[in-house]
């Protein structure tokens, strides 16, 4: 057997999927109001193109912006805005909401039609996909057009489906490449066709042999292939899905296109195939709700704008009270102190700890076991940075690297002395960039 | 759902299960079976010089996280783990009060004063050895010949120098004797209670390497380096040593090689680092016993690689993935 493609580094925590990898989508049930806020990807906030007591239908958009980094937001549902005002999201701050009340008819939008991709210009499909609202499923939302308009887009030679979904308890890209391959595979032909080329990968970690045997079997004959990658934490990171893969190293500052590489999501295929085949934009989501204080663990396919309270209330409410709950997974997931919350593009689960699971032990000294330095995929020295940040020391910091820190917190997962490493790491990263920021700036002005 | 208690923390939610307990229980388990040879060869007093060894260790930790109302930290057992490695260090005849003096100085001038665990720049059973070393040097050289039990029926034991020191040149005992620690009339082969039966510490090894505590590196280039050494400038040497495999079985080297130039505080945690480590403590170690005044060099050599370790992790600390060299330049 060939050995599963990995990088160097990383941890392998329990990936907790058995509970909810074998279940199928359920569809939840619309509610009455649903909330969207004008952010919901990295970029620029959209402003509202729809006003209180406005009628809206299925797939209208409702929110948009001039700004380069940005994506559109449509309505999940029809019925009439009854108000647009901040509202809290899942980073914890408050956000300007467009709140639509939910006619129960879901009337399509008049704009909604779908479009033969092999007969348009492939120029153009970065721009559909952009009118779809198209952003990274994975969780990092970035506006998926912009990926598909790299500067020099004849450099690009290969198009990776990071399906490696490497944090733990998460099924929804599993459950989406069963019961919906095609969607997967036309989504990833289409970004194919934008670039003119046929070097399709899709890259699954080993602990989803079912939806390694299915891909392949529909990829065949089609060119794509099937990558098989060790399951090991952070595997679904770009920069190590791209070396896993082509053994191409994207280096510190620059992007995968540079590389000549596209990384794309699973499900963010399926809402490209979405718009071509049907002309619908993104309006639904497939969110994981897992962890043992939930009555019933499963994936839902959620209308995005539907609240966290309401799903967690349809699913049976909480078996046991949770000490924590979190919007992602246990690795870089963010914990919640409120559910009164929406679903957004990014939301790729629900996932509650019990007070026990939810403890965070108290930090010892540091034994240097080194353990950090072998678990960090990016070769750096956490133990050192945390000194570093911690004493505030920024050059330090910046010396050893701190900006090419990608936050995946294997650091902290494997320190004996549970140390915060990360924790600390993240902030000194900030403000090192700050630092860099405002020294550019003065560059460019002396 | 309004009046849910919940804590919000910054990542990574889960922790993997494991602590610093766990790390000083896994090298206590890999201390054992040097432990059980000691006392088979030795006989009962090498056990209770190391009773005495944990117990002072542990003692004076415990006081002085309490005299100076910290943290009490015996809990983690690394203390453990010091009084057993100083113990290892030492004759089994040697007079308890020395033994208890060095782990003073172990534990409380090397790792108390310094901060504690994982503050100490220098291995605390390593300071406690030269320190009592150069304190009693003729008690800590005087090796027993034989078993000594608590109570013996007869007070006077044959005792003598290590295999190393010039008396013992033209009697070298066999390979079989060094890797065993013990002579074919079932007399102790002379040395410290823990660095003679290279068996013992082989199996040590073998449980640090299959439970991941340590990694070969730092062992493997210790030796390895000592081994060179003795064939290149063997016979140069003041007492000329001629079988490099032999060298390497003798005195303190495979003990060091294994527990003392592993510890995690006071060892670089880098790849390359760890390699210049184990070379360095080889050469050091040659240097020394080839044309140095003592007979064996382990410890210093140990003791002064610990000290350049934060130089040389800042020498080799790793590129950042995907690290492309500037352009420009040579």
């Amino acid at each position: 057997m060939l050995k599963h493609l990995s990088f160097k580094g990383g941890v392998h925590p329990n990936d907790n999927k058995k509970q909810t990898s074998g279940k199928k989508i359920e569809i939840l049930e619309v509610p009455k109001i649903l909330t969207y806020p004008v952010q919901q990807h990295l970029g620029a906030p959209c402003t509202p193109c729809v006003q209180v007591g406005d009628y809206v239908k299925m797939g209208q958009k409702i929110a948009d912006s001039d700004a380069f980094v940005s994506a559109p937001i449509h309505a999940s549902v029809s019925g009439t805005v009854i108000d647009i005002k901040p509202c809290p999201v899942w980073n914890g701050t408050m956000v300007e909401s467009i709140i639509i009340e939910n006619d129960f008819t879901d009337t399509l939008d008049d704009s909604i039609k779908p479009i033969d991709y092999m007969s348009i210009d492939p120029d153009e499909i970065p721009g559909i996909v952009r009118d779809a609202g198209v952003v990274g499923m994975g969780g990092a939302t970035f506006p998926t057009h912009i990926k598909l308009n790299p500067p020099d887009k004849s450099k690009i030679d290969t198009i990776i489906i990071n399906a490696a979904e490497c944090e733990p308890y998460i099924t929804s890209d599993h459950r989406v490449m069963l019961e919906t391959p095609e969607e997967v595979i036309e989504g990833l032909q289409i970004i194919l066709k934008r670039f003119g080329i046929t070097n399709g990968h899709i890259a699954i970690e080993d602990n989803k042999p079912d939806a390694i045997a299915l891909m392949k079997e529909k990829c065949a004959g089609t060119g794509i292939s099937v990558d098989t990658l060790k399951k090991k934490y952070p595997q679904g990171s770009e920069k190590h899905l791209i070396y896993a893969v082509t053994k191409r190293k994207v280096a510190g500052g620059k992007l995968p296109a540079d590389v000549g590489v596209i990384v794309v999501n699973v499900d963010t295929c399926t809402a490209i195939a979405r718009k071509f085949k049907y002309g619908t934009p993104l309006m639904r989501r497939i969110v994981t709700v897992v962890g043992t204080p939930f009555e019933k663990e499963v994936n839902y396919n959620v209308r995005i704008g539907t609240g966290i309270d309401y799903i967690i209330e349809k699913n049976g409410g909480f078996r046991e009270e949770p000490g924590k709950v979190i919007i992602g997974g246990p690795m870089m997931g963010v914990a919640q102190f409120r559910l009164n919350i929406p679903v957004i593009k990014g939301t790729s689960a629900l996932l509650a700890f019990t007070p026990e699971e939810a403890k965070i032990p108290p930090e010892e000294n540091c034994i240097r076991c080194g353990k950090c330095v072998k678990n960090c995929p990016m070769n750096l020295m956490p133990l050192h940075l945390q000194q570093y940040a911690n004493a505030d020391n920024m050059e330090a910091c910046e010396k050893y690297n701190v900006t090419s820190c990608i936050e995946c917190g294997c650091c902290s997962y494997g320190c004996p002395s549970k140390r915060q490493l990360v924790q600390s790491i993240r902030i000194a990263k900030r403000k090192v960039m700050g630092i860099q920021r405002e020294r550019a700036q003065k560059g460019r002005q002396g | 759902m309004e009046n849910l208690k919940l804590s919000v923390s910054s990542t990574p939610h889960i922790r993997e299960k494991n602590s610093i307990q766990d790390v000083m229980l896994d090298v206590i388990i890999a201390l054992m079976p040097v432990a059980f040879a000691a006392v088979l060869l030795f006989g009962q007093r090498a056990f209770a010089v190391m009773l005495v060894s944990v117990i002072s260790c542990v003692g004076f930790e415990w006081l002085y996280t309490a005299l100076t109302h910290q943290k009490r930290t015996i809990g983690d057992f690394s203390a453990v783990v010091t009084g057993l490695l100083f113990a290892f260090c030492l004759p089994a005849n040697v007079p308890y009060y020395i033994v208890v003096i060095g782990a003073f100085v172990a534990i409380i001038v090397a790792k108390q004063f310094f901060g504690g665990i994982g503050q100490n720049f220098m291995n605390p059973a390593l300071v406690g050895r030269v320190f009592v070393l150069a304190s009693f040097p003729v008690a800590l050289t005087n090796f027993p010949w034989d078993k000594i039990n608590l109570f013996p029926k007869t007070a006077e034991v044959l005792t003598g120098a290590t295999p190393l020191s010039k008396e013992w040149v033209d009697a070298a005992p066999s390979l079989k004797t060094q890797f065993l620690g013990v002579f074919e009339g079932g007399a102790p082969l002379p040395g410290c209670i823990g660095e003679t039966c290279a068996l013992a510490i082989l199996i040590g090894l073998a449980y640090l390497l299959i439970r991941k505590v340590i990694s070969i590196r730092i062992p493997l280039s210790f030796v390895g380096s000592v081994f060179v050494m003795t064939l290149l400038f063997g016979n140069n040497a003041v007492v000329s040593v001629q079988n490099p495999l032999a060298a390497v079985l003798s005195g303190g080297i495979l003990l060091g090689a294994v527990f003392m130039a592993t510890d995690y505080v006071t060892t670089p945690t880098t790849v390359w680092g760890q390699v210049i480590f184990g070379i360095g403590c080889g050469v050091i170690t040659c240097i020394i016993r080839f044309w140095g005044g003592y007979p064996e060099g382990v410890s210093f050599a140990i003791l002064l690689m610990n000290i350049l370790t934060p130089l040389i992790e800042k020498w080799t600390a790793p590129k950042p993935f995907g690290y492309v060299k500037e352009r420009g330049g040579k």
